[in-house]
Parts: structure tokens; C-alpha cells; sequence
């Protein structure tokens, strides 16, 4: 593997790169380096958020300071790259698989049927993948608890919408792209909605406040 | 003791240092958006760093104290109490802060500290994530006991004429302040310092020129999560496909309307936008200060030359606290 590409995100982050492709391999790796991160316990590091194909370093300068002439950045980088070289990707992680009950159709997923007819297939078939497919949590981010899956069936990509609706009702189940997602809670979004679920997808006064974490296994199951 | 909100002004939020240790779960940092102004507030009444403010948006509030307390008002000026220093308020006293007339953000800190409740391990609200939410009339907040006495300032209080001047007697200031140059600045002339980004080489050679020659101008669509710069388009030299990836405030984003974004306090935490620069973090503050229809002007700026600013910035704030810590007690 080629030596990965260390990005100041400004004076205060760095950008780890695994990759530049939406893909489970790249993925994993990057939740390994996450996670070894995370252990050493480095110091002035202030959050570790992974994503598709990389991960983002939050980091108080002055905890990266020495007497050479290298910038913190460069001194922080330097540490990172050994990390990378020594992260296994260990793609199993041990947790079972969480599953999602899901009420597709209808009220709760009103374009399923726009779904069905970009896929051209019936709905019940739409619902039948969606729901018999196995997905890897590959992120977090857009709102507290929005996870970004991976694992959803070619035939079910669909382009965004051309025009985001302004309010997407919380617990919505979704598809954008190749890839599919449940909304925590109301907000604006581009995505299809094919159904919702009542689990509630974040609540900051629970602990862990996430139900859904990188690296996670997840199955919808039809309700 | 406890602060009540009479009105809540245009937008009045409670703010720390911000939240940390929650990127992975998709919660960003928030916290304030000149976060310079709300540490020299909370200095100059003796809290600490990452004590709870209120942030003030464009139109003060009106609020009133429970017990006697010293309060200090910083960022964009305000009517309403002596601003950049310590004031002592009597119980019951209504403060009624007016609207700025330049910049965006004022700063009120409270010896001791707000003391609401804590989310996800800070006090800051994120009104886009749906955290603590923005004060509205009639909400009442704890306040911590005072961490330094404060007894100059209160001396003065009890040794003022009782009679015969027109001054508000509720409320003494001390005859000291601190001079706000270094910190605090809304000059639209002064160019706000920026990092190009990872994506900047593929901006067409005029937007290349264009982002650090032209003239921006804030736009009316602009929030805590982000200032919608307006007046200049960039052009990418071809469109780019880009795999969501990290985002930090700060990060110059833009997307196909090519009219950039610079992410701010309520940053998300990951976005798939080109990454065309960085605000440098001491120029962050500067560039909150600036409201819709200010115009920006950017500097390019070394990333080692903008990390040595910033570490002169924290090593300056943190011998300014000593001084005036010393003089507070």
C-alpha cells in the first residue's frame, strides 16, 4: 500500500487519506487507524471522527511543539504516519448485528415507489433487498447519529433528488447514491425515503448517545 | 443564584469552549463564534477559559441577576454597561443591552460562570444539531459561585456618593479596561488570513487569483454553522467527485453555485464539497465579527507562519489572564 497522504485540514486538524473510493476495504482501514488513535491516547489530540477513506485529526497545536524547526502539523504528521504503517485492518469487530425495524411504503416511506420504478422493480422486491441486505457502518456526520452505510444492493443506487425536501421527518430510512441511511431527527435532505423506523437514532442523554457506530453491522427488518 | 431572560434579543445562546470527543458520532465542536472575545469576558471577571457565556447575536437581550454579581461585556459594542472590563450589578438590576451598530457577536460573562446544563460534555448550545437550544423570554439559568472575590471593584460599589449623581446606581464599573486592539477587530480593510486547501490547485487560474484579489461580501444566508460569501464565482477548472471526508470550522468549502463557504462554530463534522482553504485560527474570531453585507478580503498564509500566529495568540492570552487575575482578587 502506497504511503497515505497526511492533509492540514487549517492550523488545528489533519486529514488522514486511506483512499479517495467509496469502498468496504478502504473503510475498514480507516476505522483501524481511528481506533488505534484513539488508544494511544496522544497528547493535545481533541477528537478523531473517521469517514469513508480517511480520518480527521482535531489537535491543539501547542501540545506539538518542540525545539526543532518543524511546525506542529509536521511533527503531528510524522506521528501519524507511523500509525498508519502499523494499523491492522481488522474488519470483524465482535458486536452482533443491530437490527433497524422498518414500516417501508406509504406514509412512512413515500418514494418507494419512485424507488421501484428507477430499479424497475415491484415495490414488495424493493423492500425485500433493502431489508435482506447486511450493512457496515462506514460514518457518522451530517447530523449527530447519521450513519452512512455501506452494503446497499447496485440495483437500488438512485441519484439524490433534484430538489431536497425541506423537512425529513426523524427515523426516516433513505436512500442517496449507493448508499442508504436513517435520518435521527427532522432536518432537510436529498435522499428517497423508502420507509421509517421508531428506534431512536441518537439521544444525547443516553450512553453511549449513538445506537449506530463505525465499523457496526446493521440488517433492516421488515415491521 | 441565577440569571433571568427578560427577552432574548435577535439570538442569545449559552456558550463554552465548546464539545469535544463526539466527531465520530457526527456532533461538532460549536462553541462560540468569536471564541476570543468570550475567553477575555470570562477573564476579566476571574472565571476560567472554558467557563459558559452568553453569546449575543446583533440585538442584545434583557435580562436580570438574583444576587449581587460581576459581570464583563466584550465584542461588538453594545449600549447598556461599560464594555472590556469588570462591572458589579446589585441584585435586580435589569441589564438591557442594546443593538450593535458594527459586528456580530457580543460576549457577556458572569463571575463564576453560567452553570446550565451540560450536553454531550459542554454547555454550548448547537442550534443546528438541536443542543440547548437559543434563550427565549421567561428562561431562567444557574449561575456558579464566583471563583475570585472581587474585592476592588466591590470597595468602590459600597464607597460611591449615595447622592447626587445621575449614574446608574445599580451598577459600578472599574476604573480600569482592557484595550481590545490586539484582540478584537472589525476593520473590513484588514484581510482575514487563509490556508489554501487540498483542492485549491484545481480552481480555474482566475478563481485562483480571484480568491485572495477580489472582494466578497457576506451573505444575508449566513448562520452559525457557516458565512456564504457572495460577489466573486469560482470556477473549478472541471467538476470533482468527491467522497465525503472531514471538515473542521474554518474550512472554505465550495460547492457548484460556486459561491464559497466557510464553515463556522456548528460546522458539521464531514462534508463532500472541494476543500479551496482554510480561515487560519486566529483570523476565525475576525471573520465572525463580519455581518451580512460587510465585505472580506483574504490573505494567503503559510500553514507554519499561521501555527506560530497561534501559539503567540495563546501565549499572550494566557499572560494576560495571570495579569488581570492578580489585579481581581
Amino acid at each position: 500500500m502506497s504511503a497515505p497522504r497526511i492533509e492540514a485540514l487549517g492550523d488545528c486538524a489533519a486529514l488522514i487519506h486511506c483512499g479517495d473510493a467509496i469502498d468496504a476495504n478502504i473503510n475498514a482501514r480507516a476505522l483501524a487507524i481511528a481506533r488505534a488513535l484513539i488508544d494511544a491516547n496522544l497528547p493535545g489530540i481533541t477528537d478523531i471522527a473517521p469517514s469513508y477513506a480517511g480520518v480527521c485529526v482535531r489537535y491543539d497545536p501547542g501540545a506539538w511543539t518542540g525545539a526543532d524547526a518543524h511546525s506542529p502539523f509536521e511533527r503531528l504528521a510524522l506521528r501519524l504516519g507511523a500509525f498508519v504503517e502499523n494499523a491492522h485492518t481488522d474488519a470483524s469487530t465482535n458486536a452482533g448485528i443491530i437490527e433497524i425495524p422498518v414500516s417501508y411504503g406509504g406514509d412512512s416511506g413515500p418514494d418507494l415507489d419512485d424507488v421501484a420504478a428507477h430499479a424497475g422493480l415491484m415495490r414488495e422486491a424493493v423492500v425485500e433487498l433493502h431489508s435482506g441486505a447486511e450493512y457496515r457502518v462506514a460514518m457518522l456526520g451530517f447530523t449527530p447519529g447519521f450513519a452512512y452505510l455501506l452494503g446497499l444492493p447496485d440495483v437500488l443506487h438512485m441519484p439524490r433528488r433534484a430538489t431536497p425536501r425541506t423537512r425529513v421527518p426523524a427515523g426516516s430510512v433513505a436512500i442517496g447514491g449507493a448508499q442508504t441511511g436513517v435520518y435521527p431527527r427532522e432536518t432537510p435532505g436529498g435522499w428517497h425515503l423508502i420507509g421509517r423506523t421508531e428506534s431512536a437514532l441518537f439521544d444525547p442523554a443516553r450512553d453511549p448517545p449513538a445506537l449506530l457506530k463505525p465499523g457496526m453491522r446493521i440488517r433492516f427488518v421488515v415491521r | 443564584m441565577s440569571l433571568t431572560v427578560l427577552t432574548p434579543g435577535w439570538q442569545t445562546s449559552v456558550q463554552d469552549g465548546g464539545r469535544r470527543g463526539f466527531a465520530a458520532l457526527g456532533v461538532g465542536a460549536s462553541g462560540a463564534m468569536d471564541d476570543v472575545s468570550r475567553r477575555l469576558a470570562n477573564i476579566l471577571v476571574g472565571n476560567v477559559d472554558n467557563a459558559a457565556a452568553l453569546e449575543i447575536t446583533l440585538r442584545g437581550p434583557r435580562l436580570r441577576l438574583d444576587a449581587d454579581c460581576v459581570v464583563a461585556l466584550t465584542g461588538a459594542a453594545l449600549d447598556g454597561l461599560p464594555m472590556w472590563r469588570p462591572v458589579a450589578v446589585r441584585a435586580g438590576t435589569e441589564i438591557a443591552l442594546g443593538t450593535m451598530q458594527r459586528g456580530a457577536y457580543a460576549y457577556l460573562a458572569i463571575a463564576g460562570g453560567i452553570g446550565s446544563a451540560a450536553v454531550l460534555g459542554s454547555r454550548s448550545a448547537d442550534i443546528v444539531a438541536g443542543f440547548n437550544a437559543a434563550l427565549a423570554a421567561g428562561d431562567v439559568l444557574p449561575v456558579l459561585p464566583a471563583g475570585v472575590p472581587h474585592r476592588e471593584l466591590w470597595g468602590r460599589f459600597h464607597a460611591r456618593p449615595l447622592a447626587g449623581d445621575s449614574e446608574n446606581r445599580n451598577v459600578v464599573a472599574a476604573n480600569w479596561s482592557l484595550n481590545p486592539r490586539s484582540w478584537f477587530d472589525l476593520d473590513p480593510h484588514n484581510r482575514i488570513g487563509v490556508i489554501e486547501g487540498a483542492h485549491f490547485a484545481q480552481l480555474a487560474e482566475n478563481a485562483q487569483r480571484a480568491l485572495f484579489d477580489s472582494t466578497f461580501r457576506v451573505g444575508g444566508d449566513s448562520s452559525r454553522m457557516g458565512l456564504r460569501l457572495h460577489n466573486v464565482h469560482l470556477d473549478l477548472r472541471e467538476a470533482l467527485e468527491l467522497v465525503s471526508a472531514g471538515v473542521v470550522p474554518g474550512t472554505m468549502q465550495l460547492p457548484p453555485s460556486g459561491d464559497p463557504i466557510v464553515l463556522m462554530a456548528e460546522a458539521p463534522t464531514c462534508g463532500g464539497y472541494p476543500r479551496i482553504g482554510h480561515v487560519i485560527g486566529v483570523d476565525l474570531p475576525r471573520l465572525a465579527q463580519r455581518r451580512p453585507g460587510d465585505s472580506v478580503r483574504f490573505a494567503r498564509v503559510a500553514l507554519d507562519a499561521a501555527q506560530t500566529r497561534y501559539l503567540e495568540r495563546e501565549r499572550a492570552l494566557l499572560a494576560l489572564a495571570r495579569t488581570i487575575k492578580d489585579r481581581l482578587q
